[in-house]
Order: C-alpha cells, then structure tokens, then sequence
C-alpha cells in the first residue's frame, strides 16, 4: 500500500507527541498511586461479609444518589447539597474513637478493631429529619451496645454521649453554621443498649460516604435525625444528662429526646406528616417514626410533651 | 447613549425576560426532571428567594434613580414590582398545592399557629392592593398622594419577607441577615431623605426672609 508522504508524521512530531502521552501516563500513574491507598481504607468501599439483619422496614428504599447527595452535615455546609462537595475534605484514615467516662476499662479503638467486635449487618431504617423529611436507608453496622460493653460501665452510668470529629481548617465556624462545634449528641442508657440503636459503618453495602458520617456514626431511628450523630470520635458515659448541640442551639425548639412524635409539634412547623424523598404525596409521620412496638416501654409514664 | 437604552422599548422587553428567566430555568429543570431530591423544597425556596429578591430591586429603584442620576428606571418599577408578586403568588401556590394539597383546614390553622407563616402570608396579602391598583388608571382613580401612600405598603412587604425567611432557617442565619441589611438600607435611605427634607422646610418656615429673597 502506497501512502503519501503528505500523510506520515514527522519524526519530531511523533517524539513530541509519544513524550506528551508519557508525561500525562506517568502523572496518571502518580495520581492513582496518591488516590488509591485512600479508596481502599476511605468512604465508599465495598464492604464484604455483610450479613441481613431481620430489623429491615417494607417500605421501598431511597434511591442511592439522594442518600448520599441531600445531607444535613453542618460542619460542611448547611444547604443539602454542599456536604456531598465539602466533606471530601473529611480525613477518616487514621481513625480512633475513644470510651470513657464512667466505665471500669477505658478503650480506645481504631476504626479496624470496631469493625471487628461483631458482625456486620445490614438494616434497613426509616430516617426521619426533625424538618419534615425522610428516607429509608440500608444501613450497615451492628448494635451499638456491643461496643458499648467492651467498657464496662460503672454503676454510676446513666447516661452517653457522643461528639463527632472537629476540625477547625476543614470545616465551617460556629458562627457561620449557627450551632456550636463539636457537634455534641446524648442517649439515656437504656436507649444507647437498646438493639435497634445501630453503630453504623456503612450504607448501600459500601463504607459511608463521607458527607453521611464516615467512618463512624450512630443511627438512632425512633428519634429525629439530628440525634444520630455522624463521624463519632469520643463515646462518653456520664451520670448527668449530656449536653446536646441543638438543644443548646435552641432550648425551646429541640428537646433532649427528640423522639418522633407526630402529636408534638416543632413550635415552628407541625410534625404530623413528613414528606418521603420520592415521593410527591406527603405521608403521616408515625410515632417513634413506626418502631413503637420496640421502644415505647422505655418511656413509660413520661409526658412524652414535656420530654420532648 | 445611556439614555437611548434606557428609554428604548427594547430594553423593557430584555428586562422583562429577564425577570422570567428565574421560573423559564425552573420549568426547564422541571422537564428534565433535574431539581434534585427534594424537587418540591427547591421549588418553594427559589420562588420564595426570587419574591424577595424582586421587592428589593423594587425597593431600590428610587435610591438608584436618585443617587446615580437615572430617573429613567422608574420605567422598570411597576415591571419589577409586579414580578415580586408574581413570584410570591408561585411561592404561595407550591405551599397550597405541595405542601398542603389545598387542604384548607390545614392552612387556616398554620396560618394561625405558625408566625413564620403567619408573617409571610401578612406580607404576600399586602402586595395584592399594589399589583391591582398598578395601572396607570388606578394612579389617576386614587390620586398621585393617596396611590403614593398606598404603595409604601410594600416597605411592610419586605419587612414581612424578611423575618419570615430568618424565622424559618434553623440556625445558619447569614442569608436572611444579608437580605435584613439590604432591606434595611433601602429603607433607611427613604428615612434619610424624609428628614432632610423635613429639616429644609422647618428651616425655610425659620427664616422666611431668606426664601423670599431666593424666590424674589
């Protein structure tokens, strides 16, 4: 075959250009080198021997892309959408969480010896956001009990607290975001035992995203979403009552409690029906968002009003 | 050459356009099903964003036309006014519609209950009186003086906009601050002016002698 010489390429042509793609292979390479360590002990990894816990609602599950892209996470932003961009900046990789307080035995463990102290299963949970929201999500963790019991409480523990990850340079200022940091949260003993309170590491059978707590956060689904607090880096057993970041915020608007509850009102806006992500109907919120049967006993003779 | 564009028929058309640009990129997000995953939050807070918006660029024609020296804006006050209700009755249908499914028990109670709603609803009610008697009919029914006075309900309006949006937000108050300071400026412009000019006459009541001698 003949071929013009009009149509070969020159040799200098060819070398620049075979030195272009190795330049750009090579910084490729570079970048994957970079990238790579952190995907494999980051967010979003899959996440194997997840086994199918019973506790998983009927309802039909929010689609993946609005789970991990419509997120209350204030320290990174405080429009839905800007946690999804913003919290790539979280370091989840070393990871510690430390438990104190009012125990025998005060541990702390990396995100590795957590995923190790039981199973992991996972559950699908209604979520409901104290703003009128909500989404049905398969979670992945295990009873937050279980490692609340590597500890040993001491009889004095009657409470739990919990406080997320703070860092001043990667994330908004109090005043910008109008709660104070860290971000604090607190459950009665008996609720933090209770085998519905999960422990979760992970959503859709991979490790969290980030924008939705990585690598650690409770999920608590009785209660309003701002309880289940995200990227926990300190478990703290107390006799008194713990502070909590909304309820400090605003005394009158968030209670300790926060359980859902359709008959008490948000003073701003009602309780009574919540809109499902997906759906165009709104539809009636249920008390203790539907796990009544499980969780009611633990507030036996409260005024569900007042410990709201 | 400023002049010509600012008299020009054109121009109100491009300005017109404009102003719907806001609920056309809506639409169109809508068709293509793009509004993200919360559709109908979005829908409220951008009509309810673009109500405010539009009262403050109403807000802000007079300080303009008068400390830039373009009286020929008035031409684009009506327009913009008009577009605020516009885009606050598409705020006030999303709320009937997506979020109360025209229950109105529901809304009759919110309305009572809640000063959020209360104050917004207050607000969006006031500026019904200023989009009917709009037309220059109406200028002449009422007269100049009592139209003039009739339309400084919409410093209420704003106002009302204004701590409806900042009783809403849970706790990240910067936006609605931004738009209370814009807010307040513009009206404390109007005040600015009002009590110079009221200074000006008691003082030509003062000393009469002085304005007889400048108007002899």
């Amino acid at each position: 075959m003949q071929i013009p010489y009009s149509q070969v390429t020159p040799q200098r042509d060819y070398l620049e250009l075979s030195r272009r793609r190795f330049i750009f292979r090579s910084m490729a390479a570079a970048a994957g080198a970079l990238v790579l360590p952190q995907l494999l002990t980051g967010s979003g990894v899959k996440l194997n021997g997840v086994v199918k816990s019973s506790y998983r609602v009927d309802d039909k599950m929010t689609p993946y892309d609005v789970v991990t892209g419509y997120n209350n996470f204030y320290e990174f932003g405080t429009s839905k959408d800007q946690p999804a961009k913003l919290a790539q900046k979280l370091q989840t990789s070393p990871w510690t969480v430390s438990i104190e307080g009012e125990v025998v035995k005060p541990r702390t463990l990396d995100l590795d010896q957590v995923m190790k102290l039981a199973p992991l299963e996972e559950r699908v949970y209604r979520h409901r956001c104290v703003e009128g929201w909500s989404i049905v999500v398969p979670w992945i963790g295990f009873s937050l009990s279980t490692i609340l019991k590597q500890v040993e409480p001491t009889s004095k523990a009657k409470y739990v607290a919990f406080q997320s990850s703070y860092d001043k340079k990667t994330m908004l200022g109090s005043f910008q975001a109008g709660i104070e940091f860290p971000y604090v949260e607190g459950l009665r003993l008996d609720e933090a035992m209770h085998p519905l309170a999960l422990l979760c590491v992970g959503l859709y059978g991979e490790s969290l995203p980030n924008q939705n707590g990585a690598p650690l956060r409770l999920v608590v689904p009785w209660k309003y979403g701002f309880k289940s607090i995200k990227s926990v880096v300190k478990i703290r057993f107390m006799e008194k009552q713990p502070p909590t970041t909304w309820n400090l915020s605003a005394p009158s608007e968030y209670g300790f409690y926060s359980n859902v509850n359709p008959e008490v009102d948000h003073p701003r806006w009602s309780q009574a029906k919540e809109r499902r992500l997906g759906e165009f109907l709104k539809r009636p919120t249920l008390k203790f968002n539907g796990y009544g049967d499980q969780v009611a006993t633990l507030y036996n003779g409260m005024d569900l009003r007042r410990y709201n | 050459m400023a002049t010509r564009i600012l008299t020009s028929r054109w121009t109100k058309v491009a300005v017109f356009l404009a102003c719907l640009q806001p609920v056309v990129a809506l639409g169109w997000r809508a068709w293509r099903q793009d509004l993200g995953a919360n559709p109908l939050e979005l829908i409220t807070h951008a009509t309810g964003d673009w109500t405010l918006r539009f009262l403050l660029l109403t807000l802000a024609v007079t300080p303009l036309r008068e400390l830039a020296g373009v009286p020929q804006l008035i031409r684009f006050r009506r327009m913009l006014g008009l577009f605020a209700f516009f885009y606050g009755s598409l705020h006030l249908l999303t709320y009937v519609w997506f979020d109360k499914f025209f229950d109105v028990h529901e809304m009759l109670s919110d309305i009572a209950k809640r000063p959020f709603i209360t104050v917004g609803f207050g607000g969006l009610l006031l500026m019904l009186p200023l989009a009917v008697t709009s037309t220059a009919g109406w200028i002449r029914r009422l007269g100049g003086r009592r139209w003039q006075l009739l339309h400084r309900l919409i410093y209420f309006s704003g106002l009302a906009g204004v701590i409806h949006y900042y009783w809403l937000v849970k706790s990240d108050i910067r936006l609605p601050a931004a738009y209370g300071a814009l807010l307040l400026s513009l009206l404390g412009y109007r005040l600015f002016v009002f009590a110079a000019k009221k200074r000006a006459a008691v003082q030509a009541i003062a000393r009469p002698d002085r304005q007889a001698r400048v108007s002899a």
